[in-house]
Parts: C-alpha cells; structure tokens; sequence
C-alpha cells in the first residue's frame, strides 16, 4: 500500500521569523520552517502567527518548506 | 526517523513478504470474468490467517478489506466491491501482511482474459522499472537515484509517474521513513545503508500523471480515467547486497499454470 506523500501539506503559523520565514506546526504535529512563495511575495500577502496556511514539501528534506497558499 | 534493521528482523520480514507473495499466487486461479473482488478479498483473507499472518490493510486507518483491489483507472487503494470483474480489465491487486510482528509488503497487476497490446506494454514497462530501481538500490547510492530511473525509464515512453504517492520504509509499522518517491533527481536524498529495508512501488499512469481521491477517501483514479499500473517489491540491503523480500517468481508460474496472459 502506498503511502501518502508529504508533498503538500496544510498547517497553522505558530511564529514569524527573519527574513520571511515562519515556524509552521503541520497538521500531523511536525514543526518546519518554512518561507513565502515568490507569487505571495508579489501580490503582497501578509501572514501573521495564527494564520491557516497550505505548504509545500520536498520529500527528501522534510524540516523545510515553501507557503503557497493562505487560507481565508 | 529511519530505523535500520538487524538480519533476523529483516528475516522475519522476508516471511512476511514471502506470504504476501504467496497469497497473491493463491487468488490467480481466480482471476477471471465474473468474480468480484470481495470474494477475492475473503479468500486473501482466509489464506493469510490460515498461514498465522495478519491482514495488514484491515484496519488500517480504518481501510476496510486485506486487500487494495484497484481495476483499470484506479491507480491505488480501491476498495473491494462486488462488482464482476470484465474481460480486458486489468485488475492491480496490492496486499500486506503482518507476522511476529513486522509487515510485509507486495503488488502485482493482473490482466483479466486478454487485453490490448497498448496496455500490456504499459505493465511491462512498470514492471521493468521496477526491477531497474532494484538494480540502482545499493550500499553507497541514493534514494534520488531510484527514484529518478523509475521516472526517467517510464517517462521515456511516455507515461505520468504519480506524484501523490510514494513507496516507503517498512518494518515494524507499515509505513516508516524514509519515503521513496517515484520521481525524483540523482543524487539526492537519503544515503543508503545496510539494513534499510524499503518498499519500491511504481505507480505508471498511461495517460496524465495527476490523480483524485475518489469521495469515500480511500480510492485513487486518474484524472483522465485512462489505465494505471502498479507493482510493488519489498526489498532489503544485506551485507550480501541487495535482496527482494517478496517474490514475482511464485505467482508467474502460477500464471502460466492457469493458461494467463504472462506480461
């Protein structure tokens, strides 16, 4: 049975750190840190401790992340 | 974390990977027009407490049959039905077992009848893949590496690798680190070493690589609804090298003996 890859995943900002990087907590209780996209950069899109947010993963380097997404 | 086992943990994993091979050759008989894959899935279940094992699937955040039965456009998980299989599905039948306590892992795509040269390609060219990944899997190389000449073979053809999901490590749970992914670059990720003990599953889709999850959250289909094919070793890394777990060998020959297509 496969398993399902950790590519993408939802999780909540727990703190904001330098330059652009947040401390993420995933939905399966990992902590990563992780920065904002190049795309959310540009349309200047704020994220604050609290925020829901979607997070790209690669499966070889499962402490890093890229935030894609924030949720409404 | 990537637990690395000693050899009598990875003997006891061989048992388990050789039953799972074995239950798959007990159901070949049955694969045919007109039977429908919870009886399949009774009589996998039947054979595997016969031989002390324990469905591995059952149960699992709450999958509900001993195996994942996916026909045609589904590419994983597919729940067993009763619905009668046709002649010219192609039927991927993935089972796990547990025994003294570690799991076994192992898939096989089966042609139901006769089918379309197209498609017998495609289950060919799976396979082989697989079989090249296996070869790459050695002391000193990379999970990247098998990664990318399962993507780099199969692509070549050009067919979509799954990306959703992944082989994985084995052992005492059914899925541990590290995750190895069907898609990937040389040279990256985790270094192999003796006593990693891994599950290589690719997942070859005829058409487009993207997938979705069907509503009742198990089963995966492709997006375009054209074929998908899926087979799966367990393998370990010895001190003699490389070694599969589960066997191929057992359930061909019960193929040729039933009068099937062999890919």
């Amino acid at each position: 049975m496969p398993k399902q890859s950790s590519i993408e995943q939802d999780g909540t900002i727990i703190e904001a750190l330098s330059n652009a990087m947040f401390r993420v907590e995933l939905e399966n209780e990992h902590v990563i840190t992780a920065h904002i996209s190049g795309k959310m950069r540009m349309n200047y899109i704020k994220i604050l401790p609290g925020d829901k947010v979607k997070v790209e993963m690669s499966p070889y380097d499962l402490t890093k992340g890229r935030i894609t997404y924030r949720y409404k | 974390m990537i637990f690395y086992k000693t050899d009598n943990e990875i003997d006891a994993i061989r048992e388990s990977s050789l039953l799972v091979s074995k239950t798959l050759a007990n159901l070949v008989e049955m694969i045919k027009p007109g039977v429908t894959g919870i009886q399949l899935d009774q009589r996998a279940e039947a054979f595997i407490r016969d031989h002390q094992g324990i469905p591995a699937f059952k149960g699992y955040n709450g999958f509900p049959g001993t195996l994942c039965i996916s026909p045609n456009d589904q590419v994983v998980h597919g729940i067993p039905t009763h619905k009668p299989f046709q002649e010219g599905d192609i039927l991927s039948l993935d089972c796990g077992v547990k025994k003294n306590g570690f799991f076994g892992d192992s898939a096989y795509t089966f042609v139901v009848g006769d089918t379309s040269d197209e498609i017998k390609k495609l289950l060919k060219v799976t396979k082989e893949s697989l079989l090249k990944a296996i070869e790459v899997a050695k002391v000193g190389k990379r999970i990247g590496d098998i990664s990318f000449e399962i993507q780099s073979y199969v692509e070549s053809f050009g067919y979509g690798v799954v990306r959703e999901l992944v082989g994985h490590g084995l052992g005492k749970s059914l899925h541990e680190s590290p995750e190895v992914p069907n898609f990937g670059k040389r040279g990256k990720g985790t270094v192999i070493q003796q006593g990693l003990v891994i599950a290589i599953e690719p997942m070859i889709n005829l058409g487009r690589k993207e997938v979705i999850q069907e509503k009742d959250g198990w089963t995966i289909r492709t997006s375009d609804r054209k074929i998908s094919a899926h087979f799966e070793h367990t393998i370990a890394i010895t001190k003699n090298g490389t070694e599969i777990l589960s066997d191929f060998g057992i359930i061909e020959k019960e193929i040729k003996q039933q009068h099937q297509i062999l890919i």
